[in-house]
């Protein structure tokens, strides 16, 4: 299969029907997408498909075919989001926090309360409590 | 961690005639959508099927349009699409409202109408807006297209009238006359013991349908002929409590769900937003 992984294009073998996750870690050499749960529930292994928040542990990797992926090693680290989780507490144990911010950069610029509550709704945080994300991504 | 997956087989077709030939020659195949559902399995290891049928690149099967008077909406049309959809929210606004509802953004981007409702779980949120809507189920082989009264399609728990060389391709919903509602009470961690959805069409010809309840969906035929005959709200609960006879696991759940049932009904005709 070919793809672009945070903007680098790759040709991969790999089953059609292995998880993007395991596309991205294993064949990918890319940890930075975590695995909490494996069944959809806790978002931890969200990255983006063509702009799109999704959960990499139930696409198969057939349909991230001629797709751009972006992982959280795409935002390069200095992204006004990952700053602000360093600077408001966003983040403790970390597990989420990969997830969270994709699913907070998905949102665009400058989102609501309301529409960070709907677009973090399957993104799920056993530390912070979630006050503390909301308001890094309210500052980034 | 994923198990073994060298044993399976994935059949990638690009069009639906390709997709419909492979069902006839290479069947069983077990279609795939979004995989929200299959995935959960697969993971899981619960999974036995060992042969899958991708339908994801079949974009014609995405499509939402007005069609000789009713709403077509394709059966890969996700979750996502729906509540996008100026159509839907226009002309079905309890589905944009139901998919609202479903997991969470990074479900709704993947998860599909047609999966939702050829999963045929009880407490599968589109379905009582479907029965409600008095939509059509289309389905395609190879050689043939069957229409199906949604109210038909599933037959019991997990179990549809589908037959193995078919696909859902479509649903049809004729224009629906009157006020919609949708309301989905208690999460789906806990559906097994508190969950009840509801959809109703309020108006000269009401219509009810309830999900979560019952093995699949109930159309409360009788409360809606007592509404569109003047029925009191009161009269109107009582016969919905006793038609919709709610899955009796323990006795105190059968009657918490008949209550909430019966609140929600009081709810959503009375135009409340729930
Ligand atoms: C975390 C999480 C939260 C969820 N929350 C909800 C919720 O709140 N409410 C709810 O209703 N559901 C929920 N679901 C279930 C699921 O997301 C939905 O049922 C979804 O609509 C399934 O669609 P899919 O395309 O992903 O189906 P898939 O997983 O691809 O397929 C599901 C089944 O349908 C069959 N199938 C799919 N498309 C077709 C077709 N066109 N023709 C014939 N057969 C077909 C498949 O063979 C399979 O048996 C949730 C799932 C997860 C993981
Ligand atoms: S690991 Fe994918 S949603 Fe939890
Ligand atoms: S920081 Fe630990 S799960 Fe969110």
């Amino acid at each position: 299969m070919r793809l672009t992984i945070n903007g680098v294009r790759r040709r991969i073998e790999a089953h059609p029907m292995k998880r993007l996750l395991d596309v991205l870690r294993e064949d990918c050499a890319l940890t930075g997408t975590k695995e909490g749960c494996g069944e959809g529930e806790c978002g931890a292994c969200t990255v983006l498909i063509d702009g799109v928040p999704i959960n990499s542990c139930l696409v198969p990797a057939a349909h991230a075919d001629g797709t751009r992926v972006t992982t959280i090693e795409g935002l390069g680290g200095r992204h006004p989001l990952q700053r602000a989780f360093v600077a408001y507490g966003g983040a403790q144990c970390g597990i989420c926090t990969p997830g969270m911010i994709l699913a907070a950069v998905a949102l665009g610029p400058k989102p609501t309360l309301d529409e960070i509550k709907v677009g973090l709704a399957g993104n799920l945080c056993r530390c912070t409590g979630y006050s503390a994300i909301y308001r890094s991504i309210r500052q980034a | 961690m994923q198990p073994s997956i060298s044993r399976l087989k994935l059949f990638q077709p690009s069009s639906l005639d390709e997709a419909l030939a492979l069902l006839r020659d290479e069947g069983p195949l077990v279609p795939m959508a979004g995989c929200t559902d299959l995935y959960v399995a697969l993971n899981f290891g619960t999974l036995t099927d060992t042969r899958f049928l991708d339908l994801w690149r079949l974009d014609a099967l995405r499509r939402i349009e007005a069609r000789d008077g009713a709403l077509s909406i394709g059966a890969l049309a996700t979750h996502a699409d729906l509540i996008r959809s100026a159509l839907v929210r226009r002309r079905l606004p309890m589905l944009a409202a139901a998919a609202r509802e479903i997991g969470g953004v990074q479900i709704q981007n993947r998860g599909t109408l047609g999966g939702n409702v050829a999963n045929a779980s009880p407490a599968g949120d589109t379905l009582p807006v479907l029965a409600a809507a008095d939509a059509t189920v289309v389905l395609r082989s190879a050689g043939a297209t069957r229409r199906v009264p949604f109210t038909e399609f599933s037959t019991g728990y997990r179990q549809t009238v589908r037959r193995p060389d078919e696909l859902i391709v479509a649903f049809e919903i004729p224009p629906v006359r009157g006020r919609q509602a949708f309301r989905k009470v208690g999460t789906r961690a806990a559906q097994a013991i508190s969950k009840v959805v509801m959809a109703v069409v309020s108006g000269d010809s009401p219509r009810i349908a309830v999900g979560s309840v019952a093995p699949t969906v109930v159309r409360a035929r009788r409360t809606e002929a007592a509404l569109a005959s003047g029925a009191s709200i009161d009269a109107a609960q009582r016969i919905l409590i006793e038609e919709i006879a709610p899955i009796d696991d323990i006795r105190s759940t059968a009657d918490y769900r008949r209550r909430v049932v019966a609140n929600l009904l009081a709810r959503l005709t009375s135009g409340a937003s729930g």
